[in-house]
């Protein structure tokens, strides 16, 4: 009970300290704004594409909202030294961690709400499986926002994982199958997409709105669910080892 | 009755890998003692703290905080204890109220109770009207008061505190020090580490020197200060020193010992009382001129730079550097 109090507080405190200024809000909306009215009206496929665009879409904007963030929330009050406070208080360093990063993992899932209703405004949304869509979201939100604070505890300075983030996100834009198959890769970079996570969950999207996936769903869940446990592992690994040193 | 230490540390290892940071201490702290850690800069005071709370991994050692081994079981003992660090590290988009209500959650203590413990607190350390301030608005002194009340809020047992004062303006250092009296006559352990002799020697009940990762000596303050009070010690201030003064100084009153202190200043010192009148004139009739004669009261200061056989300027200027003073 001692512990979840530090959990609730800490991401009550990031909620309000991070998320809900201004400039996070604002980001949050009109990054996947821009995103969307680019791709609906460069598609020039007419309205029929927006449903096609959209899971592409939904995962970018997940992955470019929650990996900005841990920059802030986690490299910044390391250099600040206000994260050392966390780390000296008795809360159990993987909870610590769950409570840093639950506030990237909602920012996220409403950054993946902007596109989607968006197109509830142009196109009809009623054949997409809801069941299926929130699971993925919750899972891409949290194995990207995951990949982030890989990023950030691996790194000293914000500038560094703003770097080191965009390493991973833009390469993902065109390897993860967001906008157009796996398939039509060159064969070389065909098994890099399998070792990314945004690959799985995109595919998890593109069937749920009715697209088709290329691999089993339950397989696409269990490889996003294994990068969650394998990027928070070695992210905790990292901070004991190199900020309890 | 046998009072078992809250803090034991026994031969305390922390190398990394070109750097013995800490090597090799040893010391006890018992309950409701106000422990003093001086030592000049890269000493490995911060080091220390670091690893009595769990902030850093020893190389090798035992380290118990009331009974609990901190290296095995880090977070049952992080319960008892405060924390102050050298910097204020408090979140500086909250208020004054908010940070210390944060600060009591990570204990898990509940709103209901921290609602009304930050109250008892900001008013404590002068701080009820700012209390509803952001704190990165604050002075500097305020600033360490907040991150002192943070350290407390959840009634630790242990207090560690890392150069408290340093940095800050005189006045706000007199209140911290007084309000680090204040907790100590509470019955809080406190662990100090400070660079300013004369707090240590005002506050510490007991002190550690420590330099270049070893502890050098630990003794009450009292004993440490024993061999020296009823030294007499004059400070002479000279518009230039001229050469071999202190040997001829030497060799005319063999009853002093001379030693140079600083720019153009000489310290002299005896077991009996000082003659200035024969002293000022024979520093006169070799060509300087005496600006300034006063007596120093005898300080720890002997005893440190006796010890470690470094001057106080040395270590303050160190600290300075590092303060950005």
């Amino acid at each position: 009970m001692t512990s979840w109090i530090a959990f609730l507080n800490i991401l009550y405190k990031d909620i309000r300290t991070y998320y809900l200024k201004p400039p996070n809000i604002s980001w949050g909306i009109i990054f996947p704004l821009a995103w969307s009215g680019m791709f609906f009206i460069r598609s020039g496929q007419g309205m029929d594409s927006i449903a096609t665009l959209l899971p592409g879409l939904v995962a970018l904007s997940i992955l470019f909202g929650t990996t900005s963030m841990l920059a802030v929330t986690v490299t910044f009050e390391k250099k600040n030294a206000s994260f050392d406070r966390l780390l000296l208080s008795p809360i159990p360093l993987e909870l610590l961690m769950l409570a840093k990063t639950s506030g990237a993992i909602l920012f996220g899932i409403f950054n993946a709400l902007v596109p989607i209703i968006m197109a509830s405004f142009i196109i009809d949304l009623s054949g997409i499986n809801w069941f299926l869509i929130l699971p993925a979201v919750i899972l891409i939100a949290a194995a990207s926002t995951f990949l982030g604070l890989f990023i950030a505890v691996s790194v000293s300075e914000v500038f560094e994982a703003q770097t080191f983030s965009n390493f991973f996100r833009f390469p993902m834009i065109f390897l993860c199958g967001l906008f157009f198959p796996i398939a039509m890769l060159p064969g070389f970079l065909q098994p890099i997409s399998y070792a990314l996570p945004l690959t799985y969950g995109a595919d998890i999207l593109h069937g749920a709105f009715g697209m088709g996936n290329s691999l089993a769903i339950g397989l696409d869940f269990l490889a996003l669910a294994a990068f969650c446990v394998f990027l928070f592992v070695i992210s905790l690994r990292n901070v004991y080892r190199k900020w309890i040193v | 009755m046998i009072v078992e230490p809250i803090i034991e540390v026994d031969n305390l290892k922390k190398y990394y890998t070109d750097v013995k940071a800490v090597d090799g201490i040893s010391f006890q702290v018992f309950p409701g003692e106000l422990f003093g850690f001086l030592g000049p800069n890269g000493a490995g005071k911060t080091t220390t703290i670091k690893l009595l709370t769990g902030l850093a991994r020893a190389s090798d050692g035992k380290l118990r905080i009331s009974g609990i081994d901190i290296t095995k079981d880090p977070k049952k003992a992080q319960h008892l204890i405060g924390v102050v660090p050298d910097e204020s590290n408090l979140y500086p988009e909250l208020s004054g109220f908010d940070n210390l209500v944060f600060c009591a959650s990570l204990y898990g203590m509940r709103s209901a109770e921290s609602q009304v413990r930050a109250p008892e607190l900001l008013k404590m350390f002068n701080l009820a009207d700012a209390g509803h301030r952001k704190f990165g608005g604050y002075s500097k002194g305020m600033k360490r008061k907040l991150t002192i009340a943070a350290g407390i809020i959840h009634d630790p047992k242990i207090l560690f505190l890392d150069e408290p004062t340093t940095g800050i303006d005189v006045a706000s250092a007199r209140q911290i020090r007084q309000l680090i009296a204040d907790l100590h006559s509470k019955g809080i352990t406190i662990f100090l580490t400070t660079h300013y002799i004369e707090e240590a020697e005002r506050l510490c009940q007991r002190i550690a020197f420590i330099g270049k990762g070893k502890i050098i000596r630990v003794d009450a303050t009292s004993d440490l200060l024993q061999p020296i009070k009823d030294d007499h010690i004059m400070a002479i201030t000279l518009d230039r020193l001229p050469d071999g003064i202190i040997g001829k100084v030497g060799k005319e009153f063999p009853e002093y010992r001379v030693e140079p202190s600083g720019n153009d200043q000489l310290r002299i010192l005896a077991k009996q009382p000082i003659r200035v009148s024969p002293l000022v004139g024979f520093l006169e009739a070799q060509g300087a001129q005496v600006l300034e004669a006063f007596r120093v009261r005898p300080s720890l200061e002997e005893i440190f730079v006796k010890i470690t056989g470094l001057e106080l300027s040395e270590m303050q200027n160190g600290n300075q550097k590092k303060a950005g003073v």
